[in-house]
């Protein structure tokens, strides 16, 4: 009855029914193809976007000595940085240091200082202590009496800026700066500077390992993609077996294969090479052999796959109009491979820069890249600030380098098969 | 036309095996004259692609030598062979642009700016693409790359010209369009063209002549009109054009003519292409436009009953398939002309053909 009478109603009517009908039904299926992807974009969002997320807000992101020193933090707002301040501030500091004694917080409050001012943990701790005894001021004189530390101004200084949530200490320390004495930037120490080495080695070692396999994996690759399916499956098969198998096995092979008395050196001595054996394991040979055989596949695979769809009719094609072979490869087959070039480089140079297992069994102590730092700094050192800043960097400069990349190759042009 | 002693291509005992125990061309003699254009036609594995791959050089006989020009071309690699070639989907470099798929060929052999400049323009403009010279094959319609493939495979003036199956992709009314264009584009260069194809229409559109192939052995090389017409043995009797089959037993044989008993009909006259000899089977071979329909009484010499079995009206003209000497799928084609008669599914009629229209072959 109804939709006769809206049938009868008018012509003009009926196209609006008509529409809304459609976005019903769209709106319903778009929900529904929505709802088959929400638990996977959950599963996306707690696991990987929100640890970045607070991994990035970590690096910057300290309240440490607000929280635990609110009452100092406060007197500090006030002061110049440029004599030692007033005693209304020793005062607070005193408060505080006793709330701190009280609570047990001193620790924290003395590692904060500490990574800012070396040395100056146990003093805020004692000073903790003694403080609790203090009564009655004036507290300046009995402080710096207490413990000379609070007549220096650099502990007073980072006392202030700490008065702030937000600090740039360890961005600026992951690429060897610190606050000097007058809260102004300054380099560290040479001694000390070990993060811009740490970085430029990273990257080094990881466009070394990607440019070999990408030499070792081309060749066979095209074996692959133009040998008879039956030969081919079968080599294809011995690429991808050491794939299935743990990265750790696969590390500590090669420490038996590497070492002094290991199979290569023996076979080496043996055939009358060398004469003593080869350091081939715990220095950066070994670690760039291990990180090169666990990336191979890696490379190889879609550069296999793009060859694999490159039909043998063009390179005909070139020699039919004059080419010879070479020239023929060179320019017309290969660069038709870089799409599966161009993809299997990024995923090779991209997982090398968060390599930590390999460097750490088969490197020596001047092959560790920057996930070994993070994750020192993460599970020993306890200074999530620190590795969070690393890590920040690492993914900026990563980010950085990949748009780089897209600028010269096209990532639309990544073929990963 | 061919000229045996000054052939430009000449297949001289070739034999052709991949696995070692089966010849995918067997024996074969072909001599191609300058300026031909000569079709491979075939059913798929019938080694005419093998053939032409000889040719240019993509695979080596087993035996035999291929001669172009004058001299032994068996040791000479493709890309010494100044031989152009349009392939199956075009192979057009898809990371080059239409003007630099030109170019290859021309600064492969180091030509001047200005002249492969000045050539790329004139292919461009025969094959009707000048204004796209700037794009991508993938930026072109299927019909536009086949016309790139063309202008590609002729830049470099290539004496010889190979062509696989070019059209294979395109519908059916661009791959007529293209016949026609490519049979003009030979026509005015005069390069000597071999073309591979499995449609015989194709085939009888374009060509001088046509090698049948078929299970690696060409079955008849002639001209179009000589292949339909007077087909040399069963399987290009039925390969070409539409054909109707009638077996059965020589009891006759005199001359040019003879007399084949087929089952439930009686005797049938036929023309003598190359049966076996008196008592042998044979198979008859009909064109189903060569049946009349009701012919008068002593107007021709085979006249069989029929009965309609089913009509299917085509516009042009009008086919229908009849029961007529034991066979119930034998069919004849009616043009849809003035005083055509009616034809009901299940009517009685007589249909009859002349003796030349007829061809007897042996069976086996």
């Amino acid at each position: 009855m109804v939709t006769m009478a809206v049938q009868v109603a008018g012509n003009a009517e009926v196209h609006i029914p008509l529409r809304i009908n459609l976005q019903r039904v769209e709106a319903r299926r778009k929900l529904r193809a929505f709802a088959l992807a929400v638990p996977l974009l959950l599963f996306i969002l707690i696991t990987f976007i929100f640890p970045i997320a607070r991994m990035m807000f970590d690096a910057v992101h300290d309240n440490t000595l607000l929280k635990l020193m609110p009452q100092t933090a406060a007197a500090l707002s006030a002061w110049d940085g440029k004599d030692l301040p007033s005693e209304g501030a020793y005062a607070a500091l005193a408060a505080d240091l006793k709330h701190a004694w009280a609570q047990k917080t001193a620790g924290a409050i003395g590692k904060r200082i500490n990574f800012e001012l070396p040395g100056a943990a146990s003093q805020v701790a004692s000073s903790s202590r003694e403080a609790n005894a203090l009564s009655t001021g004036p507290y300046k004189a009995a402080l710096i009496e207490i413990n000379p530390l609070w007549a220096q101004p650099e502990v007073w200084a980072v006392l202030k800026r700490g008065g702030s949530s937000y600090t740039p200490s360890y961005l600026l320390r992951s690429v060897d700066y610190q606050y000097g004495p007058d809260s102004q930037i300054v380099a560290l120490p040479t001694d000390s500077a070990i993060f811009r080495d740490v970085f430029l080695r990273t990257f080094g070692i990881s466009i070394g390992v990607t440019a070999i396999t990408l030499l070792l994996g081309f060749p066979l690759a095209y074996l692959l993609a133009t040998l008879p399916s039956r030969v081919s499956n079968l080599l294809m098969m011995l690429v991808v077996l050491p794939f299935w198998t743990s990265l750790l096995v696969r590390t500590t092979a090669w420490v038996v294969l590497l070492q002094s008395n290991g199979v290569v050196n023996d076979v080496l001595m043996t055939l009358h090479i060398i004469s003593q054996p080869a350091e081939l394991i715990f220095n950066r040979v070994g670690t760039i052999v291990a990180m090169t055989h666990i990336q191979l596949p890696l490379t190889l695979l879609p550069i296999y796959s793009v060859m694999k769809t490159i039909s043998p009719n063009y390179v005909r094609a070139a020699r039919s109009l004059g080419a010879g072979p070479f020239y023929g490869f060179w320019k017309v087959y290969f660069p038709q491979t870089i799409p599966g070039i161009a993809a299997g480089c990024l995923l090779t140079f991209i997982l090398c820069l968060g390599y930590y297992l390999t460097p750490a069994l088969v490197g020596g102590p001047s092959d560790q890249m920057i996930a070994y730092f993070i994750a020192r700094y993460t599970n020993e050192e306890l200074n999530w600030g620190m590795a969070s800043a690393l890590g920040a960097i690492l993914l900026t400069a990563t980010l950085l380098l990949y748009y780089v990349y897209n600028k010269l190759v096209g990532v639309d042009q990544l073929k990963m098969g | 036309m061919p000229d045996a002693n000054n052939a430009f291509v000449k297949f001289s005992d070739i034999q052709k095996t991949y696995d070692g125990e089966t010849l995918v061309v067997k024996n074969l003699n072909l001599d191609i004259a300058r300026g031909e254009f000569l079709t491979m036609l075939g059913p798929s594995g019938s080694g005419k692609t093998t053939t032409l791959m000889m040719l240019a050089g993509f695979e080596m006989p087993t035996q035999g030598s291929i001669f172009l020009g004058a001299r032994s071309i068996d040791n000479v690699p493709p890309h010494k062979r100044d031989i152009g070639m349009v392939f199956q989907n075009y192979a057009l470099f898809p990371h080059m642009t239409v003007e630099e798929n030109l170019a290859f060929p021309l600064k492969v052999r180091r030509l001047g700016r200005a002249d492969v400049e000045s050539r790329i323009k004139r292919a461009l403009d025969m094959v009707q693409l000048g204004a796209h010279g700037k794009r991508r094959p993938s930026q072109l319609s299927g019909g536009q790359q086949q016309r790139v493939a063309l202008a590609r495979a002729l830049v470099f003036d290539p004496k010889l010209v190979l062509m696989d199956e070019p059209l294979g992709a395109l519908d059916k009314q661009l791959r007529e369009q293209m016949q026609l264009e490519i049979k003009h584009i030979h026509e005015d260069l005069g390069v000597t063209l071999v073309y591979v194809t499995h449609d015989q229409s194709e085939a009888l559109t374009m060509s001088d002549r046509i090698a049948v192939f078929n299970d690696g052995v060409i079955q008849q090389l002639a001209a179009p009109s000589e292949l339909y017409e007077r087909p040399q043995n069963a399987f290009v009797a039925q390969f070409i054009g539409e054909n109707n089959r009638l077996e059965g037993k020589v009891v006759a044989m005199n001359g040019a003519i003879c007399e084949v008993e087929v089952p439930g009909a009686g005797n049938v006259r036929a023309t003598t292409v190359n049966v076996a000899g008196v008592g042998r089977s044979a198979v008859l071979s009909l064109r189903p436009e060569r049946v009349k329909l009701s012919p008068a009484p002593g107007s021709l010499p085979n006249v069989f009953g029929a009965q309609i079995a089913e009509v299917i009206y085509l516009g042009d003209h009008v086919r229908a398939r009849i029961s007529v000497c034991d066979q119930n799928d034998f069919v004849i084609k009616l043009p849809n002309s003035d005083g055509v008669v009616q034809l009901e599914p299940g009517a009685a009629i007589t249909v009859g053909w002349k003796t030349e229209d007829c061809r007897a072959f042996d069976a086996s």
